[in-house]
């Protein structure tokens, strides 16, 4: 060789992971040697996992599926405020890949990808490489840390929790909560849409408010909201704040926090500075990380425009996304993920056979929020493909609850059961 | 019209689902099946429901069009079902009742 190791290494520092024999320039580990037609997934949430199996099932078993994603478990996001409140604990909502990937012969590795190679249709993790015919990205939100100053992953797994995915910080944020004083003030800050989970920080505020009423009853939630009003089911929240939590919580709109002081737990808006017992920021965000790996988030730098019959990316051929990260007039949560994940394989399957997509996709979407520990109110939408838009535009006769109830409290625990095991078992 | 352009495959779909319904090897329409999966979320994979709502898979078909039928007219009071009802067209209700009847109950 005429150059030493270390200098080889260097060469190799632009993302392109370096197998274990130096001697072949550039080598790389193919991690799973593929035989046939393939699809990569990476992401294994809501998104992802139903890919995964339903991928398998409408294939009959013919296409290979292999699913990358960091955690060792699923960990459901929805219904996880409920932790806050106390009615479930974070094992609750956490299953694991186990029968996803024996049942339906999903190849899953744990890991991290470090690049992706649209042209070489080659997805890069740390010890080697896979290569694709099709590729999904289903890499959910990742937080603008320097829209707000002071604020770094960093302080929220250690002091300041987003608690927006859910799993260590949900934990750490409930036993904030439980540490408080009674009288104590627990300040929220919501981001400017659009963000992950619309209605999900008005649930927070409720169930932090309903663990506060039967705790720690002279303590106060404060909202601070960048939105110039309440973004989904208002009038359900307002009214569930009003007669369940009277005087508990106080809601401010076009209050953007800024800058945060970490130790003081302060937090800076336009209007005045707001020093709280247990501070929750809920940072803006964008497109997971993945997706700008891939080369397939928009000129806005925050999402990601698809086709709306197969979930391709305008940007790159072979690349579908799906999820959170898609550029779309359409609620970001794990319901429409999981969704718009078996129109997205229904049309790959298609699309790998040489025919066309099914022209006339629909996503029906509800969405439960727990207001107290019992009841619920939902927010139900049908989605329809409108030609004309190129985009789902949601169908006429939508809407929400009349008034929050014990029944719908009940079904939203039955929708947390069902799409648990749609998506994983 | 693109629901025109799927009736006709439908309708022979619809023949051998109700006749073979379980049959792995007869061909699926694909479009009902893609129509049905966002039920899952709360009517479980292939409609086996684990709980609550109730089970899809293996459902008479018209007893299928008449539920859904009144979901939309609010005949039938419900609590999300009369806003999903009315996303789909009466025709599109019994594409999904074939779909539906012929998926296996498999209780998990």
């Amino acid at each position: 060789m005429l150059i030493d190791r270390r200098d080889f290494l260097k060469l190799g520092a632009a993302g392109i992971a370096i197998g274990a024999f130096p001697g072949i320039a550039f080598a790389s580990t193919e991690l799973i040697t593929k035989k046939g037609q393939r699809v990569v997934i990476v992401g294994a949430g809501f998104g992802g996992a139903t890919a995964a199996k339903y991928l398998r099932m409408w294939s009959d078993n013919k296409i290979e599926v292999v699913l990358v994603e960091r955690s060792p478990v699923f960990i459901s996001c929805p219904m996880s405020n409920t932790v806050l409140g106390g009615s479930r604990t974070i094992s609750d909502l956490t299953q694991s890949y186990d029968t996803l990937k024996n049942k339906y012969g999903i190849n899953l590795i744990q890991g991290e990808v470090t690049a992706i190679d649209p042209d070489k249709k080659t997805v890069m993790l740390a010890n080697g490489h896979l290569t694709y015919d099709r590729l999904i990205i289903s890499p959910g939100v990742d937080f603008m840390f320097d829209k707000i100053e002071g604020l770094t992953a960093k302080v929220t797994d250690e002091s300041i929790p987003h608690a927006w995915k859910a799993g260590a910080q949900t934990t750490m944020l409930r036993k904030q909560l439980e540490a408080m004083p009674d009288g104590g003030v627990f300040a929220l800050s919501i981001p400017a849409a659009p963000y992950r989970c619309p209605p999900g920080p008005y649930e927070r505020a409720c169930q932090v408010a309903a663990y506060f009423k039967n705790n720690k009853p002279k303590s106060k939630v404060l909202i601070l909201d960048a939105n110039p009003d309440i973004t989904s089911k208002k009038g359900l929240f307002m009214a569930a704040w009003k007669d369940l939590y009277p005087g508990m919580v106080e809601y401010r709109p076009n209050h953007a926090v800024t800058k945060v002081d970490v130790a003081g737990k302060i937090a800076h808006t336009e209007y005045e500075d707001v020093k709280a017992d247990v501070l929750n920021i809920i940072p803006p965000m964008k497109a997971g990380m993945v997706a700008s790996m891939a080369g397939v988030v928009g000129a806005d730098g925050r999402w990601c425009a698809v086709d709306f019959l197969s979930y391709e990316s305008k940007v790159h051929k072979n690349i579908h996304v799906i999820g959170d990260s898609v550029s779309a007039a359409l609620p970001k949560s794990g319901h429409m993920a999981s969704a718009q994940a078996k129109v997205c394989v229904a049309a790959i399957i298609e699309l790998m056979q040489g025919k066309q997509p099914d022209q006339n996709p629909s996503l029906a979407n509800t969405c439960y929020s727990m207001v107290s520990n019992d009841e619920a109110v939902h927010v139900a939408n049908v989605y329809r493909f409108n030609a004309e838009k190129q985009a789902m535009v949601a169908a006429d006769g939508g809407g929400v609850s009349a008034a929050r109830s014990e029944i719908e409290g009940a079904y939203a625990a039955f929708w947390l059961q069902n799409i648990m095991s749609d998506v994983l078992l | 019209m693109k629901i025109i352009k799927h009736q006709t495959p439908v309708m022979v779909c619809a023949i051998l689902l109700s006749l073979t319904a379980g049959c792995a090897t007869h061909p699926v329409d694909t479009h009902a099946r893609n129509m049905g999966a966002s039920c899952a979320a709360c009517h479980g994979t292939d409609g086996n429901s684990v709980g609550g709502a109730p089970v899809l898979a293996g459902l008479d078909k018209t007893y299928f069009v008449a539920q859904m039928k009144a979901f939309k007219s609010g005949a039938r009071p419900a609590t999300v079902m009369n806003q999903h009802a009315k996303g789909y067209s009466d025709e599109e209700f019994e594409q999904l009742a074939s779909f539906f009847a012929a998926q296996k109950h498999e209780p998990r």
